[in-house]
């Protein structure tokens, strides 16, 4: 059973790989590269979670709202990462590992940072568990990096508008969250092959045909609100996360 | 009529109001949505103007940021528009397939850009900047004063200046989109901080792009990441200022090397510096990308 406290934001040590809990987390429904993707989980009403059997916490609001929201992000893709690297797929390439071992750096040195940047105000860590992926299969895995890189973007950047208090939040959440586009973008390519179509598709960016569709966005990316990007996540964790004051 | 009462009224409708009112045709379609509220033949015809002085909402700070970015973004889309039609000897600079993919979709997205800025300036009661005051009568020098000669006439040192001007694209929206914080003002129902960021993002794709189609070519840089190691990683010296700050591993007060990485090994130097991309202000930016002619 998962030892949370509920006592938020008391700060719990982080788990290491070998005591992950394995129970069902992020559930991913089928095999198909597009079934993968967390946005296509997104639109999962929040009331189809039984959240009555999880204890709730909120991320809280202002500054430190955002920054735990985001610290809860890169734990879930810290430890994804972490797993794919330490039981990597089938035929996996020189270049994907170096990639994907990046990756992983790439996501503790921001988990680490929020961490710090926190202090007391951290939220207790939280463990998923991704026992329902297939870290054998390259398509499985990448896919998977695919959803969490995207999520990842949108939820940045819907979030730093909540930056309220310390600028210096917002200039942080901006250096991650270009990393993260990067990110999105190297695994979307490493999907695409050698087609380079999807880096910044429309699943993505605002218009179908730039300038000639009567979008004013045209040319830019989309974005989740904390809460849409939790109501992502919270399926696939042993608690239930609101940003009711991020809003 | 008392015209601060009016303004009162309106502004209980539409908190939005005094920073949607710019032209006077605008200012006068707000008004006469509110219908009963304003005796419309009353109102002086520079209703728009005298709303804006009293509100005092002209926000300088944030059209001098966008028409900084549209001056980037005039300069990145000529440079992939000119290079998508460069052909040497007959045959397309820019190979066919994922390479022409790649930089038709990255020139469609700074098109887009620029379209984007113009319209912002505007919504904001500002005038953009014309390509025309740029380079020479609008044309760029895109070997940046001879730094870069075979820009247009060979592939690994066209995506070598776009490497270049991707990455001071990302570290230049990083460095403006703060400016917009508190603004009000909606394009397409998101406010312009919302906007800058939804332009950010989308450069920092287009810079990890082309840094992988370097990497994946033998004559290009094999072994280039998506994200940036150190400071200068392009391999052009050229650039080197371009990066400067890039390979910092304090932020805040928090050095990310002191910190506990995988295996509780402290996390490592190149980790530190690609997972954080450092920002630049318009006053660093505008030297960088002078010498193509930005003014």
């Amino acid at each position: 059973m998962q030892n949370f406290t509920n006592n938020y934001p008391v700060e719990e040590p982080e788990k290491t790989q070998s005591t992950m809990q394995r129970r069902s987390f992020l559930r991913y429904a089928g095999a198909g590269a597009a079934a993968l993707s967390l946005f296509a989980v997104a639109c999962k009403k929040s009331s189809d979670v039984t959240s009555t059997t999880k204890t709730s916490i909120d991320v809280g609001g202002g500054d430190n709202g955002v920054l735990n929201f985001a610290y809860v992000l890169t734990q879930i893709e810290a430890a994804f990462y972490t797993q794919v690297i330490s039981t990597p797929y089938t035929s996996i390439t020189t270049a994907e590992t170096t990639i994907l071992t990046d990756l992983r750096d790439h996501e503790i040195a921001h988990r680490e940072f929020l961490k710090a940047l926190l202090g007391t105000n951290a939220m207790a860590a939280i463990t998923p568990d991704f026992s329902n992926i297939n870290f054998n299969d390259r398509t499985n895995v990448l896919a998977a990096a695919k959803g969490i890189e995207d999520l990842g973007v949108a939820a940045y950047n819907g979030a730093a508008p909540f930056i309220n208090t310390d600028p210096n939040n917002l200039g942080f959440i901006l250096k991650i969250v270009s990393v993260e586009a990067r990110h999105s973008a190297v695994i979307r390519n490493l999907l695409a092959g050698t087609t380079y179509a999807t880096f910044a598709d429309s699943t993505l960016i605002h218009g179908a045909s730039y300038g000639s569709v009567a979008d004013p966005l045209n040319g830019l990316e989309t974005y989740r609100t904390p809460a849409q990007v939790l109501n992502a996540l919270n399926q696939y964790l042993t608690v239930n996360l609101t940003a009711t004051l991020l809003v | 009529m008392n015209i601060f009462t009016i303004i009162d009224e309106i502004q209980k409708i539409d908190p939005d109001f005094n920073d949607r009112v710019n032209p006077r045709r605008a200012a006068i379609k707000n008004i006469t949505s509110f219908g009963s509220k304003i005796a419309l033949a009353a109102m002086p015809f520079a209703i728009g103007t005298i709303f804006q002085r009293a509100y005092g909402a002209v926000p300088q700070a944030i059209i001098d940021s966008f028409n900084f970015a549209l001056k980037l973004e005039f300069l990145e889309s000529a440079f992939y528009t000119k290079g998508l039609t460069t052909t040497i000897s007959s045959s397309p600079l820019i190979p066919a397939g994922g390479d022409t993919t790649a930089m038709t979709t990255i020139s469609n997205h700074e098109k887009a850009h620029v379209a984007f800025l113009q319209a912002a300036i505007v919504a904001l009661g500002g005038t953009a900047v014309l390509q025309s005051t740029q380079g020479t009568a609008g044309v760029y020098d895109f070997t940046a004063g001879g730094k870069f000669p075979t820009v247009f006439t060979n592939y690994d040192a066209f995506l070598t200046v776009a490497n270049g001007l991707e990455d001071t694209g990302v570290r230049t929206y990083k460095g403006q989109a703060p400016i917009c914080v508190g603004n009000q003002t909606l394009i397409g129902n998101q406010t312009l901080l919302a906007c800058a960021l939804g332009i950010h993002s989308v450069e920092a794709r287009h810079a990890a792009t082309i840094r992988q189609l370097r990497s994946n070519r033998t004559t290009g840089l094999p072994g280039l990441k998506g994200w940036v190691t150190g400071a200068n990683d392009t391999g052009n010296t050229n650039f080197a200022a371009n990066y400067a700050g890039e390979d910092n591993v304090l932020q805040g007060s928090i050095t990310i090397t002191n910190l506990m990485g995988y295996n509780n090994v402290n996390i490592a130097v190149n980790a530190a510096t690609e997972a954080f991309d450092e920002p630049l202000t318009a006053v660093q930016v505008l030297p960088l990308i002078a010498p193509f002619g930005v003014k």
